[in-house]
């Protein structure tokens, strides 16, 4: 069960790191490793690699297949994570399909839409063609973006999208022009892995309801941050990635709601999916079965399971409130700085532990290059979403992202090194 | 890695700016970051005669594009491929080539950048341009 008792102790940040081994190594000549860049990829507890370990050194089999006793434990392991995964997220074990990443998750929605149009009387609700149209936000990462650019192209359906204010929120004034009839799909960032803003659900899921859109949530960037429960959102598909919430890479979410997954024909066929093959054709297994061809990685899913009770243990509310703390430092802290321009909200309201900014007269590489010279691990560039930098004017940004394993001093840390990107390139 | 040299091409960068005549032009772009850089050229007699470009993008892309026109301009282009394949082999060497300065001259201050793999793509950049603008002319002259 989900933790419901609110625990407002805040988090004992050094009794974290200890169990992130990684975060006590140095790099460029000795210095110790101040690590922000969460948002692409975030750091495994001991906890996560143990439980990784174990399963390889106990129950390692093929899972759903053969009756041997590792390949029952292996099955259970396997199942018994997706069972804490999908509860994590308010969703039931059968409405949660493991797929290879994020990325690969929205991509199966996306050709399963294009395979329904042959796919029979079950699956005309995802047909798309002509005249129908496919709303996204011009914040997207490109893993949003592009595979229904593609399905587009591939159907006849025509894109659109929500253009972002200057302040970085989603600009909703033209919502009932955008939201329409026509609308097939509503797809957009939960948070933005960019501005950080965090987008509001509710308006949109109300809005696709009146005309009964579909919703898919990219939820890559905040589920890994705060409590998100895709039942009470009421969206229909949602996504997020194990890597970036203490977890595995090689492992993405895709949640659907029980009738969809029923209904929605399958992407990746194979074995595993199927539930009766003949020659002449075959019918499919259940969700979320029917949505794992092959194989399904393993020690893995197991590994997203051990992080999944790790966040619990803590409380996803304790680490959203440390991350809001370390966000509002950061904000104030760059904010400061002469010829520093946040990209992005400039405060904590609906907004994640995700900060972009620029800084005059010094190139985000070259910025970034200083940072990692003195040890600061940032991203910079422009973190696939292309249009939504193009759409600032900017060709790229330097991306602090936190997370509850970061300590306050590394912010300061973050400040004072722009600080000296600033003065090195004699712009200070 | 931020030589002196490389941030006095960056902050005064030479050749710089697209200029009429030009042969053939090349657009490139480091889908990583974004940067970019339009690159035109110019050949006569068998010689480079004018490289000229615009661009944006870090200190590394930009300065090495400006010593790129130092290094090829006025040369035959068979000496300033010879040239770019010696720069290409510095960026690419991780550290690990010794760069002559007869050949290289500026450009031996980039040796460092390839000990850096996720910028040697940024050294390059004009590179790249200036290979596929020469690919162009060819193609041109053939025709």
């Amino acid at each position: 069960m989900t933790t419901t008792t609110a625990n407002t102790t805040p988090l004992d940040v050094a009794a974290v790191r200890a169990d992130f081994p990684i975060l006590s190594r140095t790099v460029r000549d000795g210095k110790p490793l101040v690590y922000l860049d969460s948002g692409a990829t975030s750091q495994r507890p001991l906890p996560v690699l143990d439980a990784e370990r174990r399963f390889l050194e106990t129950s390692n089999a093929a899972v759903h297949r053969g009756a041997h006793q590792l390949a029952e434990e292996a099955t259970d392991a396997y199942e018994g994570a997706r069972a804490k995964i999908a509860d994590f997220v308010g969703a039931t074990p059968g409405e949660l399909v493991f797929t290879k990443n994020a990325t690969e998750a929205i991509n199966l929605v996306a050709y399963a839409m294009s395979n329904a149009a042959t796919a029979g009387d079950d699956a005309k609700r995802f047909v798309v063609g002509p005249g129908d149209e496919i709303v996204v936000t011009e914040m997207e990462h490109h893993a949003n973006l592009v595979p229904w650019q593609q399905l587009c192209q591939r159907t006849g359906a025509v894109l659109r999208w929500f253009p972002v204010t200057a302040e970085g929120r989603l600009d909703l004034s033209g919502i009932d022009e955008l939201i329409t009839e026509r609308t097939k799909v509503v797809a957009f960032a939960h948070q933005s892995n960019v501005l950080g803003t965090v987008n509001p659900v509710g308006t949109l899921v109300r809005k696709a309801r009146e005309v009964g859109a579909l919703v898919l949530l990219d939820a890559c960037q905040s589920v890994p941050h705060f409590a998100v429960n895709f039942r009470e959102l009421d969206v229909d598909f949602a996504v997020f990635s194990g890597h970036k919430m203490l977890a595995p890479s090689g492992i993405g979410v895709l949640y659907g709601r029980r009738e969809l997954l029923e209904a929605m024909p399958p992407f990746l066929t194979g074995g595993s999916m199927i539930e009766l093959v003949r020659m002449e054709g075959s019918t499919f297994a259940p969700p979320p079965q029917k949505f794992e061809a092959g194989v399904p990685m393993t020690s893995q899913a197991v590994g997203l399971g051990a992080a999944v009770d790790y966040l619990n243990a803590i409380g996803m509310d304790r680490v959203a409130a440390h991350e809001h703390r370390l966000a509002e430092r950061a904000l104030n802290g760059l904010k400061e700085i002469p010829g520093v321009r946040i990209i992005g909200p400039p405060d904590t309201v609906d907004r994640g532990a995700t900060v972009a900014f620029v800084v005059d007269g010094v190139h985000p590489h070259d910025a970034g290059q200083v940072l990692d010279s003195l040890g600061i691990a940032v991203r910079v560039g422009h973190h696939c979403a292309w249009p939504l930098h193009r759409s600032c004017g900017i060709p790229a940004t330097v991306r602090a992202t936190f997370y509850l394993y970061n300590e306050l001093s590394e912010v300061d840390e973050l400040v004072n090194g722009v600080r000296e990107a600033q003065r090195f390139f004699g712009v200070a | 890695m931020y030589q002196e040299i490389i941030l006095d091409h960056y902050k005064n960068p030479h050749g710089r700016g697209l200029r009429e005549p030009y042969d053939a032009e090349s657009f490139q772009v480091n889908p990583t970051c974004g940067d970019e850089v339009t690159l035109r050229l110019k050949v006569t007699d068998g010689k480079v005669a004018d490289v000229s470009y615009e661009g944006q993008g870090c200190s590394i892309s930009q300065a090495s594009t400006s010593v790129l026109t130092d290094l090829v301009t006025g040369h035959t282009v068979g000496e300033a491929l010879s040239t770019m394949d010696a720069f290409v082999e510095l960026m690419q060497g991780r550290g690990t080539v010794e760069p002559d300065e007869d050949v290289l001259e500026d450009g031996v201050a980039f040796a460092g950048v390839a000990k850096y793999p996720a910028r040697v793509k940024c050294a390059l950049l004009g590179w790249m341009a200036f290979k596929d603008a020469l690919a162009r002319t060819s193609n041109e002259v053939e025709a």
